[in-house]
């Protein structure tokens, strides 16, 4: 798995005990009950995760006092078997404006049996991000930088 | 749950590596140095470091007859380490959530 595809992807899968219809519905209008807790890039706690199902739409938390972080576009929507996502956040958890350097997540659901369903997950074009991070890299000891980006991935460990 | 290669956030399971890791997002060193800053040895560390290199988290490059490590400058491995983690803590949480409501259900 040394291929350059594989390198700027990641790929995880899991089989649930449920339906396919199930599954997605789940997966898009209850996102924010799983999704984990330290992905919140709002200044407050987040009272909730809308995923606007349709193409076009938006994810985004809105706070517990109303301010809203979008951090994603769908892509793709197209129940019960896919759907994609951008990844409009920077490899320092920041919001990316240039959406030339966003990646995207790709969810796919397949159902092994009537009540059991596959859903295969890739974020891909992870390379994207990379582009421009040469005054990141310069400025490696900076506030933002690496120091925060390893004490949340360290955090991250660690929980 | 599976992971589909061996990734970065498994090297960065080990509190060493971690810390090889940790050390190196400060600064570029040899292995001497920083086996002299880990309560491990020398060849201990470099064997971390391959771990680390293969992962795609670290780079080395020779300067003379020392070879220093240092970030792995696209920080993709990094990256991959941390949406690794993230997707994987997601849909392990997304199964509980799906098969609970199930069980409601029915």
């Amino acid at each position: 798995m040394s291929t350059q595809a594989a390198a700027t992807s990641v790929r995880t899968q899991i089989v649930v005990e449920a339906p396919i219809e199930r599954a997605f519905s789940v997966f898009t209008e209850d996102f924010g009950s799983f999704k984990p807790a330290e992905h919140n890039m709002l200044a407050v706690e987040i009272a909730e995760t809308v995923f606007e199902p349709r193409v076009g739409g938006q994810l985004y938390d809105r706070g517990v006092d109303g301010s809203e972080c979008r951090w994603a576009r769908v892509l793709a929507y197209e129940p019960p078997d896919l759907v994609v996502i951008s990844w409009d956040i920077s490899p320092q958890w920041q919001i990316e404006t240039d959406l030339s350097k966003t990646s995207e997540v790709e969810v796919r659901f397949i159902a092994e049996t009537p009540e059991r369903t596959r859903v295969e997950l890739e974020h891909r074009n992870l390379d994207r991000h990379g582009e421009g991070w040469e005054p990141e890299r310069d400025a490696v000891g900076g506030e933002g930088g690496w120091p925060l980006y390893l004490q949340r991935f360290a955090e991250r460990i660690a929980g | 749950m599976e992971t589909y290669q061996a990734d970065g956030w498994t090297a960065l399971g080990d509190p060493t590596r971690r810390a090889i890791f940790e050390r190196l997002a400060d600064q570029p060193l040899a292995v001497g140095e920083l086996a002299n800053g880990l309560p491990v040895s020398r060849p201990a560390v470099s064997q971390h470091l391959k771990v680390l290199k293969d992962a795609r988290l670290v780079i080395d490059r020779r300067a003379g007859n020392r070879r220093i490590y240092r970030l792995d400058p696209d920080g993709l491995g990094a990256l991959r380490a941390d949406l690794e983690r993230f997707w994987s803590k997601a849909l392990a949480a997304y199964k509980a959530v799906v098969e609970q409501r199930e069980e409601e259900s029915s």
